[in-house]
């Protein structure tokens, strides 16, 4: 056996020494990324970071910006708006993904139709989108048109230009958000579980509450995640169809950057990017929700 | 054998009635029939099998008597009544499937408590009968694992388990030892029989391995084509089948062509090249019909030498050697007949046995009770 090895193995080390080579081929992946990197690096990372030493070194090194927050009324009411849009948003899009993520899972020859359905705005500019849901709200806008031949309210009421206007809309650009991971959770759940539980006694409802809810939680955590952090930074559509006194974090950090206060501005973005990346922290903690990001990762 | 509660008693099982059952998948295509006008009593406490190729229509007959497919014409009765419309979750079916089908994010005890649990049964007596449940499949002291922690015969044991827990008074399964390794799976066969002893209730077991529909049942229904080819215990189908399609698939079979020249009390006189061949047949032939005969490689012996057999009660054929192979405990020959016909020979392995050369000449013989006509 060991003669037959042994010219095999020699030859081996003969073609293939094994400093040089082996290092370059270990490089090849990084080689082939370092295009983006160095261009992510340039033109993302470095100017990133020097927004953000702007909130600790504009004028001088300091901490004081932040001091200054704890006791900001404006940012402190700016920062709970965000939290709640972001909040009802997403449990918003939860609400409404969750029976259509099931129902593009459930459906076969319909799915690419319902899939495209749920794709289409995905594809379209969330300028257009949120434009859209302006002529929609708009005092002589589609709502208020039909709610006034129905008879339902007897003059236009005020719908744009409120919370309740920019919810509807980030809950319409975020659905897909929500609907995809969930969908791809239900269709790893294997059909077979379906029958057992109903051959073992469990009408429909409790299949879905002890079998297909529980295994699908992965695919909400992902989804919930995802919208909610997307929610805290949204600025575009809160700005064009919410109120003028519904002021979110992105919307204040862009007013303090129009009135060239970059110290202020840079202050809320690390606390915005930090409010994202803490719950995103503890998230992955959540024994649940660390699959489901390994899961989505591959 | 353990478990007090669980333990069976005579005349639990249900028994189930399928009358004419068909399914079609499409519609448009009559002739594309899954299962065609399949008839079946199942006895209740007995132990079916239905065997058969894959496409055969055995798991599609399953999955209607379960409820998760609904049949196109015909009607299912258990215990005398019609169960065809209704719904899986109340038909109080046990069930075992090809895949265990075991919840992941349930553990081993919840797994086993899950059909307890939709009945409503308060969680102190769950606990109770999921122990026993446990003890019955030999796993007690796993209920805190997940399935994924389980190797697949354990997590067959659970499947099983979880199926008996509620006491169902009929356990359905399809292919469950098809997964794991022989050695396991004749284990698990003689438990399965087992706790078909234990329980008393009716089994019915969908399995394409004959040796293991062999082994296990009272019954076995070869299905062809989603029709049953036979219906009957295994020595019945072994020793004697009704068809070419029987005979080829339960064992190891010789076909010999012959025409009918008489009969002969309960006996067909027929003639295979030129010799006269006694046959077993149930059905009464015509003289001059072209039939075919069929018999075990393991009833045929070599008739020069030492051979106590009579004209009367063996058949004997001159052949020709054309392989020899030497396995362990036999010896299986390939002979050709006069005509051309293959016939394979085994003979138990014996240091006093001569062992035939290929080219040699020879006689065979074996008993007209070996000899079916199918």
């Amino acid at each position: 056996m060991s003669e037959v090895v042994q010219p095999a193995s020699l030859a081996l080390a003969v073609t293939r020494p094994k400093t040089a080579p082996l290092n370059w081929r270990k490089a090849v992946p990084l080689l082939l990324a370092a295009p983006l990197l160095i261009y992510m690096l340039v033109f993302y990372a470095l100017p990133v970071v020097a927004m953000l030493l702007r909130s600790v070194n504009d004028p001088t090194w300091t901490l004081s910006h932040y001091a200054t927050l704890i006791d900001d009324v404006v940012f402190q009411k700016t920062f709970w708006i965000t939290i709640n849009t972001s909040v009802t948003v997403t449990l918003g899009c939860l609400i409404l993904g969750y029976p259509v993520a099931m129902g593009l899972v459930r459906a076969r020859s319909m799915a690419p139709f319902i899939l495209v359905v749920i794709l289409l705005p995905f594809w379209t500019s969330v300028l257009v989108r949120s434009y859209a849901w302006m002529v929609l709200l708009g005092r002589h806008g589609l709502v208020n048109e039909a709610l006034l031949a129905l008879g339902m309210i007897e003059r236009p009421i005020r719908i744009l230009n409120t919370p309740l206007a920019t919810q509807i809309a980030m809950i319409h650009i975020l659905l897909p958000y929500m609907i995809l991971p969930i969908a791809n959770a239900l269709r790893q759940i294997d059909p077979s579980l379906i029958r057992a539980a109903s051959g073992l006694g469990s009408t429909p409802f409790m299949t879905f509450r002890q079998v297909i809810l529980p295994l699908s939680m992965s695919g909400v955590a992902a989804g919930t995640l995802l919208t909610f952090v997307l929610a805290l930074g949204f600025y575009i559509t809160p700005a064009m169809v919410g109120g003028p006194r519904d002021i979110t974090l992105s919307m204040l950090i862009a007013q303090q950057v129009e009135q060239l206060n970059w110290a202020y501005a840079a202050t809320l973005s690390a606390v915005l990017l930090a409010t994202a990346l803490a719950i995103l922290a503890v998230a992955r903690k959540l024994p649940g929700v660390g699959n489901a990001f390994r899961t989505s990762m591959r | 054998m353990t478990g007090g509660a669980t333990k069976g008693v005579p005349g639990s099982g249900a028994s189930v009635t399928l009358s004419n059952l068909e399914k079609t998948y499409d519609r448009a295509s009559a002739a594309a029939k899954a299962v065609d006008g399949v008839s079946l009593d199942i006895r209740s406490g007995e132990f079916l099998t239905m065997l058969g190729p894959s496409g055969s229509g055995k798991t599609t007959t399953l999955m209607m008597i379960a409820g998760f497919e609904t049949p196109t014409a015909g009607d299912i009765a258990i215990d005398g009544r019609s169960v065809v419309a209704m719904p899986p979750y109340r038909r109080n079916i046990g069930m075992v499937f090809q895949n265990y089908a075991l919840f992941p994010h349930l553990t081993v005890e919840e797994n086993v408590a899950f059909p307890l649990k939709q009945r409503g049964i308060p969680k102190a007596e769950r606990a109770k009968l999921v122990a026993e449940a446990l003890e019955l499949v030999h796993l007690p002291g796993y209920g805190a694992r997940y399935p994924r922690q389980l190797s697949g015969g354990q997590q067959q044991r659970v499947a099983v388990a979880r199926a008996v827990v509620f006491k169902p008074r009929l356990l359905l399964m399809d292919e469950p030892l098809g997964a794991l390794d022989k050695q396991l799976r004749e284990n698990l066969q003689l438990e399965m029989r087992r706790l078909h002893a234990d329980l008393g209730i009716t089994f019915i077991y969908v399995t394409h391995d004959q040796e293991e529909a062999l082994t296990m049942s009272d019954r076995i229904a070869v299905m062809n084509d989603g029709k049953v080819a036979q219906v009957g215990s295994p020595e019945d189908l072994y020793d004697r089948p009704d068809n070419r399609f029987v005979a080829g698939f339960i064992g190891e079979s010789n076909f010999m062509p012959a025409i009918v020249r008489g009969l002969e009390d309960n006996m067909v006189v027929a003639e295979c090249q030129g010799t006269v061949i006694r046959a077993l047949c149930p059905n009464r032939p015509t003289s001059g019909e072209k039939v075919t005969l069929t018999t075990r490689p393991e009833r045929l012996r070599f008739a020069d030498g030492a051979w106590a057999g009579t004209e009367a009660t063996h058949n004997r054929l001159s052949v020709t050697v054309t392989e020899a192979v030497f396995a362990g405990e036999r010896c299986r020959y390939m002979l050709q007949a006069g005509d051309g016909t293959s016939i394979v020979l085994k003979e138990p392995s014996s240091a006093t046995v001569r062992r035939r050369a290929v080219g040699e000449r020879a006689e065979i013989a074996w008993s007209v009770a070996d000899t079916i006509l199918v």
